[in-house]
């Protein structure tokens, strides 16, 4: 269903949501790979493991997200060999923003979530544009279902600006349990209404023990 | 000798066909600080010298991580050894990049044999001045290559490099049969032990020695000092009570006989 002879991206459909907390960082991507009114496949992860602790979430072009993925996991290899670490999420942040914004006019059709732990130990989630433009935030949702999870993490975790001063923290007070529900409720409710969000959501919470990933039937149809 | 005719560039053969450039590059690396590499069927060790400039100075680096499956373990100059594992970690990262599969150990050698003989063949150019230990494991087993700085490498079943190596080699020579039935834990002790060899005499502690190795179901990493300090002593133990001849002799260190002809 091309829109022009020469166009070369596809909407893979799909959502990604991040949330912050103290002490813990959850990330969770549904699994449906689509394209139009069909179906590619039920069970694809949108979520890649890129340090430690720092997990990237995409959605928009799959074919975009894994080129990214690749480019940004061989970039970190370099790091680790140059500075015997890995990267922080911070660090991975500002990576991530210049290697979307080097592509600038032919840019990489994703729509970026990166969730990790900085080197306090808090939570922390950027998010991203197609070309760069990133933020730390509180909370974030990225994809076909982010208009109807963000008004919802809006009234849940009520983030204060950012433009104030003193700084306020931005990360949310709810403990790691409760931020899990949280994902799965709002997961529940743009697979109800949104076509391409469904079937699985994979959801990986980081905290200071490691990595943990599980998963949660949704809606198939 | 006719020598100092044909040795100004790398460019120029001697009448017995040499290149002298590359000969002297290949003194560069019998110059430098002794490394080790022993391989069994399943593991690779490098275990290296590790000089300091002065004692103010921490040591020279000179065991280097190129993959999770390949490292490598450099004598001669060091500056050398660490753009070429830049190049070496990069050809790595670019395979796995493409292909989604670890570069085998037998095509990255021929790749920097490649660029070392570049530098054989061109007058604004100099060979590099350090030879190479590539241990690494692949689909095909284990392996352990030497390249030196002619473009020429081979594959070992142990070797050694580096000033004094020659002790160690022949220590190596007569293990060597064995070697692929080592468990991991003997394979590190010879090589600790080659390294003692070429100490010959001086005194073997962990802080002057760097142990590296890689094995089927092990990243390659380097091995703990608190570790390669305790099979240090636990050789030592061996050295200083083995269960016949006269170890008190040896102790006292000069000629006199004993109490009871």
């Amino acid at each position: 269903m091309a829109l022009r002879g020469d166009w070369v991206y596809e909407n893979n459909g799909g959502t990604c949501v991040a949330i912050a907390g103290s002490d813990y960082c959850v990330i969770a991507a549904d699994t449906r790979l689509s394209v139009g009114y069909s179906i590619y496949t039920r069970d694809y992860s949108k979520i890649c493991k890129l340090a430690d602790k720092c997990v990237l979430a995409t959605s928009g072009f799959q074919g975009d997200m894994k080129a990214l993925q690749k480019n940004l996991a061989a970039r970190h290899l370099i790091y680790q060999h140059q500075h015997n670490k890995q990267m922080g999420c911070p660090v991975m942040a500002q990576h991530l923003s210049n290697t979307l914004y080097y592509k600038r006019f032919f840019p990489y059709y994703t729509f970026n979530i990166l969730g990790g732990l900085d080197s306090d130990g808090k939570g922390c989630v950027f998010t991203y544009d197609a070309v760069g433009s990133y933020e730390r935030v509180g909370y974030s949702a990225q994809g076909t279902g982010a208009g109807l999870i963000i008004p919802v993490l809006d009234n849940q975790l009520k983030s204060p600006s950012p433009l104030l001063l003193p700084a306020k923290d931005a990360v949310t007070p709810l403990s790691e349990v409760e931020a899990v529900d949280l994902l799965k409720d709002v997961f529940a409710s743009a697979t109800e209404r949104d076509i391409y969000t469904g079937d699985k959501v994979e959801i990986v919470v980081i905290n200071a023990s490691g990595i943990r990933q599980e998963l949660m039937e949704l809606r198939k149809d | 000798m006719f020598r100092n005719q044909y040795d100004t560039d790398v460019t120029t053969w001697s009448p017995a066909g040499r290149l002298f450039q590359v000969e002297y590059a290949m003194e560069a690396v019998k110059q430098g600080a002794a490394a080790v590499g022993l391989r069994s069927t399943s593991h690779v060790v490098l275990a290296t010298v590790n000089t300091a400039a002065s004692d103010l100075s921490s040591h020279q680096r000179k065991v280097f991580k190129i993959d999770d499956h390949i490292g490598v373990a450099i004598a001669g100059l060091t500056a050398d050894g660490r753009v070429l594992s830049r190049y070496l970690r990069n050809e790595c990262i670019n395979h796995a990049f493409v292909y989604e599969s670890p570069l085998p150990v037998s095509r990255l050698v021929v790749r920097l044999a490649d660029k070392a003989q570049v530098c054989t063949q061109r007058s604004w150019k100099r060979p590099f001045g350090v030879g190479l230990l590539v241990a690494g494991l692949d689909e095909t087993g284990a392996h352990l290559y030497y390249n030196c700085p002619s473009g020429s490498y081979f594959e070992y079943q142990a070797f050694a490099i580096g000033s004094r190596s020659q002790a160690a080699k022949t220590f190596l020579e007569r293990r060597f049969e064995s070697f692929n039935t080592y468990s991991r834990d003997e394979l590190i002790k010879d090589a600790i032990f080659a390294i003692k060899e070429t100490l010959q005499g001086d005194k073997l502690t962990s802080s002057i020695c760097t142990v590296a190795i890689v094995g089927q179901d092990e990243a390659f990493h380097m091995i703990d000092q608190k570790v390669i300090q305790e099979i240090i002593n636990s050789m030592e133990i061996k050295e200083d009570a083995p269960a016949d001849q006269a170890p008190l002799q040896e102790d006292k260190g000069s000629e006199e006989a004993p109490m009871d002809i």
